[in-house]
């Protein structure tokens, strides 16, 4: 029967089972009548808004509830049974993260009952788990590891696998997956479908023999995953983790013949920490260089310095595009999108792929440094490249997908050899031996290591489109953009809006500096955009790309922007599939804090006053940017791959 | 095909297009009033108030409301629908159309199990020839400003769509996994409406009240279990079928009336049931007492009683739905459990691990099947602990 | 199946989409409908199907995998439902198994070579009063015995004559 009720907010979208999970509405304002009901836990009393969750109320009683399927970032699921308290007066026990408090009740959160029912819950999960904690790489970092001890789990009451039933799927670049680990909470697939919307992983079958699988059963590397490793974030076990190169990268170091180069990306240094027993938001920067160096890289470059490269490219781009439009009269491909996150560059080559020209041809900060290190470093230091190893310090699992697309070879060498995730580094660090918090500081080598506040705020969610405008409106009207923007600072893009939009009227016309003249043509100046208003948006994880890409396919408001910063992953790169686990709003939020206040310390927040860009201009990439040297070394192009795989 | 001598409340004499006629004559609410009188509880099983259940959904906001037929009686053992479906469908749909008219609601569906596709056909005509009497449509009996209709949903082959939210679940497209609960279908159901999900008996049964009143059907039947009920009786006994017995009848009665006098043990409810032994044959079937949708199925002396709680947990092992741990690992532990007893190598203590993990089971699973998978189990074990034991040995 | 052929039903699927405005309570009905004509739900389907509802292919899959009565293989022209559950089984249902093993010469879960018949368990019928019964396809058998299996069978196999081919409509 067709449903015409559009009005509701189950209209024809897709409304995956999780969400009809009809949540109870939370009630606003607290003085309206009957918003507060009284309720009592373990003869604690509070009032809470109608709709609370039980977990919610026992949160603000300090009175810790454990969860296991619950994801604060996920919709509910109510499916792993550890939550499960006594209400007074129900015959059963109810999920404390999926009930809506809406009368007065009592609630006890540890009478027997309860915690014989969570210890039978997490026996009968151990049952299917196999694999021993101490060779799992979420050893002391594990949900279901925390609560077996929390619980007094002291023996396999319902036995315990030993033989592995599931192949471990290693066909992925990025991400690897072992179901012999998994216990079926599905916030894999509450990510993936819910969060993210890239649909790779459901629950097929049912009882027993349910399982979560991809379509068709296919190997992860041949789906439509595009790598975010958001699953990896939020897999309470170690189930789903990230293609881990270390073993390679210590061989490279220990080779003698190996020049080992590790770049490091501006997320990692705010959130590694956390690895190491810091608060979320304590950034270690100058401490991660020195652990980097004692681990035996022999170099350690800071990514920043391409991300200013890239806003010099892509800032280039945008403005040939605006000429070719406006002043040449020709047909080009608009918005230009941002290109720097490789999930969302697969994302848009998976489902969008008949907007591939929008794309940014500049390859993401990572590859212009591989393809830099090994051939203009190469040259000023005098080493062949085939002896430089180039390792990426990422937080982002992609990457490692990344640095394997066949065409990442301009170099004439693998551009850049592994993509490691914070992690992964963490991981290393620990095995050398080294107290990161508390290693003295050193900063970046020379040259590559100069870098702006602009490069390092790429991090956060609006930052490219920040870094971007830092430098674009300071170009195009001559002025200072602080004159233009209080402090330098670019609100409206910040924050964790899921899709931020601006509008910037262009006050004056600048001169084309002559870095730009061969690349505009010869045009003097940018008269041509004074008065003209310059619409630019963000979005922050593909379900807000979607969002945005749909309303560009239905001609909306975005498909009059002209420039729109895409990033894979919820809050930008710092909540990237490589970062420490835990995730959670919170967390991001310090990360991002920790990111703005190291950028005001920094000698330059805009990308073209990078002195080593100046530098590498003159030096090197000589015909300016967007050049023939840039374009061969700095750009690339993209696969145009659908979403049928069968 | 019902075998029941005495015509109590189903199966009494109706005229099908007067009662609605009368019905609508009446104001919602005193429908509602009349079948909260009658003290009727849904006939599928869970035995919750049905006029709660209407008064809910017609206090309920919304746009649009559904009434939904379950019609997916998977029960083992349970059949009364069957023969409903078949030879009482005209009763059905005008007890939709009754509940549809006291809930504010235009849009009715019958959610027929896949195994009963051979039905369908002869309900759509009876839907056509309703259309026809106006008893379906717009302005039903010329009633002003009431129209409802009904379109048949085929299920896929779920038990667990028997569940109301695994039920709606199913109908707008997805694996029928039960919801989270609350909110209830009755404020937030079928594409967020609220929804009334209603038993093929239970509607046929409120068309009897409102037409012959509360006070009549409750002549059958006890004080909280009013009324009469369809038994679908199978197993050990010589005259299996449908039986229209009143409420609160002994199991023995029962019984004597099937001809299964001879039994051990009756499974009361189906495999999500209870499994009653000779000694406790005077209880009664009541929702005080032992509850059930209907399902009686009798097992004779000979019966190997550790067979049939194994049969069970197949059962459920295959139909649950998998989403809850308890439900998911806890049957498969349950049906391992049974085979170590069947080779004779369950010890004790493993047993009364067991069974804990099944009250456990039947505490903190997210629906009712996997809070009464563990039942039949519990109650076969405690009954027929010994038969078990004395019957099996590992060295034979 | 034919590039045509899939062109063909995929067309189909798009109008059954369609009388559902697209909407996803319309997915089980064009499951079915996809069962039924092509006896599975290939994958090639499944990826169609979800393009119509635009939804992902594997959330096609997960319900496909979650209902007995669809399938990701290809299922005979008969499918044989015989009930295992509790009435049908002390009726004599393991008789009957046997018996079916026999006559088509497979086990349960399997699929005669000639593409056929396919045999499989199922849980109740809702004829234990009259057990033990089986389905086949939509028609309902009810105290079936191992003698009344091969006529049964037989008058299935009659309905398409003995020169159905292997791989038939493969």
């Amino acid at each position: 029967m067709p449903n015409k009720d559009k009005s509701t907010k189950f209209g024809s979208d897709r409304a995956p089972a999780s969400s009809v999970v009809a949540s109870v509405e939370v009630a606003k304002n607290e003085k309206d009548l009957g918003a507060m009901v009284a309720v009592s836990i373990d003869g604690n009393e509070i009032k809470v808004p109608f709709g609370t969750t039980i977990l919610d109320a026992a949160k603000k009683l300090n009175i810790k509830i454990p969860t296991l399927c619950h994801h604060e970032d996920l919709k509910v699921a109510g499916v792993c049974r550890v939550c499960v308290v006594e209400v007074e007066g129900q015959r059963t026990l109810q999920a404390a993260c999926a009930y809506p408090i809406t009368s007065p009740m009592t609630i006890k959160t540890y009478s027997s009952k309860v915690r014989k029912a969570r210890r039978h819950n997490l026996d009968l999960m151990l049952k299917h788990h196999v694999g021993e904690c101490y060779s799992c790489f979420r050893n002391n970092n594990c949900e279901l590891q925390s609560l077996a001890k929390e619980y007094g789990v002291d023996f396999y009451r319902f036995g315990h696998d030993t033989e592995p039933h599931h192949e471990i799927d290693r066909s992925s670049y990025s991400v690897v997956r072992d179901m012999n680990k998994c216990i079926q909470c599905r916030r894999c697939v509450r990510t993936c479908i819910d969060l993210q919307e890239v649909g790779v992983l459901e629950a097929v079958n049912r009882g027993p023999d349910l399982d979560i699988a991809t379509f068709a059963d296919m190997p992860l590397g041949e789906v439509v995953c595009i790598n975010c490793g958001q699953c990896i974030n939020r897999c309470p076990t170690g189930a789903l983790r990230a293609n881990d190169p270390s073993d390679e990268i210590w061989a490279a170091i220990e080779d003698p013949s190996k020049h080992v180069v590790i770049q490091t990306a501006p997320s990692p240094r705010a959130a590694i920490g956390e690895c190491f027993g810091l608060p979320a938001g304590t950034s270690v920067t100058r401490e991660l260089n020195t652990a980097m160096r004692r681990c035996g890289f022999d170099k350690v470059f800071d990514t920043n310095f391409t991300a200013d490269l890239t806003i010099m490219e892509e800032a280039t781009e945008l403005l040939i595009r605006l000429k070719k439009a406006l002043v040449d009269k020709e047909q080009v491909a608009f918005p230009q999108f941002t290109s720097c996150s490789p999930g969302w560059v697969k994302y848009l080559e998976h489902f969008y792929p008949e907007y591939i020209d929008c794309l940014s041809s500049c390859k993401s900060p990572q590859q212009m440094f591989g393809s830099i290190i090994k051939t203009w470093y190469a040259e000023t230091a005098g080493i062949h490249p085939k002896d430089i190893v180039t390792v990426a310090l990422m937080p982002c699992s992609a990457k490692k997908f990344e640095c394997n697309r066949p065409e990442m070879q301009d170099s004439g060498y693998k551009d850049v050899d592994y993509g490691l995730t914070s992690r992964e580094l963490a991981q290393m660090i620990q095995e050398a031996g080294l107290d990161l918090p508390n290693l003295p500081h050193s900063d970046f080598d020379d040259p590559i290591g100069e870098a702006t506040g602009a490069g390092l705020i790429f991090g956060a969610t609006g930052g490219v489109m920040e870094a971007a405008l830092r430098t674009a409106v300071e170009i195009v009207t001559g002025v200072k953009t602080e004159k233009i923007f209080e402090n330098l600072d670019i609100i409206p893009v910040r924050g964790f809006e899921g899709v931020k939009y601006m509008e910037i009227k262009v006050p004056a016309a600048g001169p084309v500096p002559p870095i730009l003249s061969k690349a505009l043509g010869g045009l003097k100046d940018f008269s041509f955009l004074k008065g003209a208003t310059l619409k630019v948006a963000v979005a922050h994880g593909t379900a807000n790309a979607k969002k945005i890409m749909e309303d560009i396919k239905a001609g909306g408001k975005f498909s009059e922007c002209h420039f729109i910063e895409f990033m894979a992953c919820p809050g930008g790169c710092l909540g990237g599939g490589g970062q420490p686990i835990p995730t959670s709003p919170e967390i991001r939020e310090a990360r991002t804090r920790a990111i703005y206040a190291e950028e005001k310390t920094l000698y330059s927040r805009k990308s073209h006053e990078n002195p080593t860009i100046d530098r590498i201009y003159k030096e090197f990439l000589n015909d300016g940017p967007c050049g023939h040297k840039s374009h061969k070394l700095l750009h690339t192009h993209y696969i145009k791959r659908g979403n049928k795989i069968v | 095909m019902s075998k029941t001598e005495k015509k109590l409340v189903i199966f009494s004499d109706l005229d099908v297009e007067k009662a609605l006629k009368n019905a609508l004559q009446k104001s919602r609410p005193d429908i509602i009033g009349e079948v909260r009188d009658s003290g009727l509880k849904g006939r599928g099983g869970a035995g919750f108030p049905t006029a709660v259940k209407w008064n809910l959904a017609a206090a309920a906001q919304g746009e649009r409301k559904f009434v939904i037929c379950n019609a997916d009686e998977g029960e083992p053992g349970t059949f009364k629908d069957r023969v409903l479906l078949t030879d009482y469908a005209d009763q059905l749909i005008a007890g939709m159309v009754l509940a549809a008219y006291a809930i504010g609601s235009k849009d009715g569906i019958i959610y027929l199990r896949a195994e009963y596709t051979y039905l369908r056909k002869d309900l759509e005509a009876t839907i056509e020839k309703m259309r026809g009497k106006k008893m379906l449509g717009k302005r039903i009996l010329g009633k002003d400003g009431f129209e409802f209709d009904v379109h048949i949903h085929m299920g896929s082959g779920a038990y667990i769509c028997g569940e109301e939210t695994a039920l709606i679940e199913s109908l707008e497209g997805h694996r029928g996994e039960p919801r989270n609960r609350p909110p209830f279908p009755v404020t937030v159901g079928y594409l967020g409406c609220p929804t009334s999900v209603n038993n093929v008996e239970t509607f046929i049964t409120a068309l009897h009240i409102v037409e012959k009143g509360a006070k009549w059907f409750k002549t059958f039947g006890t004080e909280k279990s009013t009324g009469s009920k369809l038994f679908s009786v199978s197993g050990d006994c010589e005259k299996p079928g449908v039986y229209e017995l009143p409420m609160g009848i002994t199991i023995k009665k029962l019984l004597e009336t099937v001809g299964g006098e001879d039994a051990k043990a009756v499974q009361v409810g189906g495999a999500s049931g209870t499994c009653v032994p000779r000694k406790d044959f005077d209880r009664a079937i009541a929702y005080e007492d032992v509850s059930t949708g209907g399902s009686i199925i009798v097992f004779g002396q000979q019966r190997d009683m550790l067979q049939v709680a194994i049969n069970f947990m197949e059962f459920f092992c295959e139909e649950s739905c998998g989403q809850c741990t308890p439900c998911r690992l806890g049957t498969e532990t349950l049906l391992e459990g049974l085979d170590l007893l069947d080779e004779g190598k369950c010890s004790l203590k493993h047993l009364r691990e067991l069974c804990s993990l099944g009250e456990t089971m039947q505490l903190s699973s997210k629906c009712g099947l996997g809070q009464s998978a563990p039942n039949a189990f519990l109650s076969i074990v405690e009954n027929f602990k010994s038969e078990i034991f004395d019957t099996r040995c590992s060295c034979r | 199946m034919l590039a045509s052929e899939r062109e063909q039903l995929k067309a189909e699927i798009n109008k059954m989409a369609k009388k559902f405005d697209y909407h996803r309570s319309g997915l089980i009905p064009v499951l079915q409908y996809v069962q039924n004509i092509s006896r599975h739900i290939s994958p090639e389907s499944m990826q169609d199907i979800a393009e119509a509802f635009k939804i992902h292919p594997v959330e096609v899959q997960g319900v496909v995998s979650f209902y007995s009565f669809l399938s990701i293989e290809r299922k005979g022209k008969f499918v044989v439902r015989l009930c295992r559950t509790i009435s049908c089984d002390m009726a004599g249902k393991e008789a009957v198994a046997n018996q079916l093993e026999n006559e088509l010469g497979i086990e349960f879960g399997e699929t005669t070579d000639d593409g056929m018949f396919t045999l499989e368990f199922t849980n109740c019928l809702g004829m234990c009063d009259m057990g033990p019964a089986m389905l086949v396809n939509d028609d309902i058998h009810t105290r079936v015995t191992p003698e009344k299996v091969a006529d049964i069978i037989d008058s299935y196999r009659n309905r398409f004559g003995a020169h159905v081919t292997h791989g038939e409509h493969a």
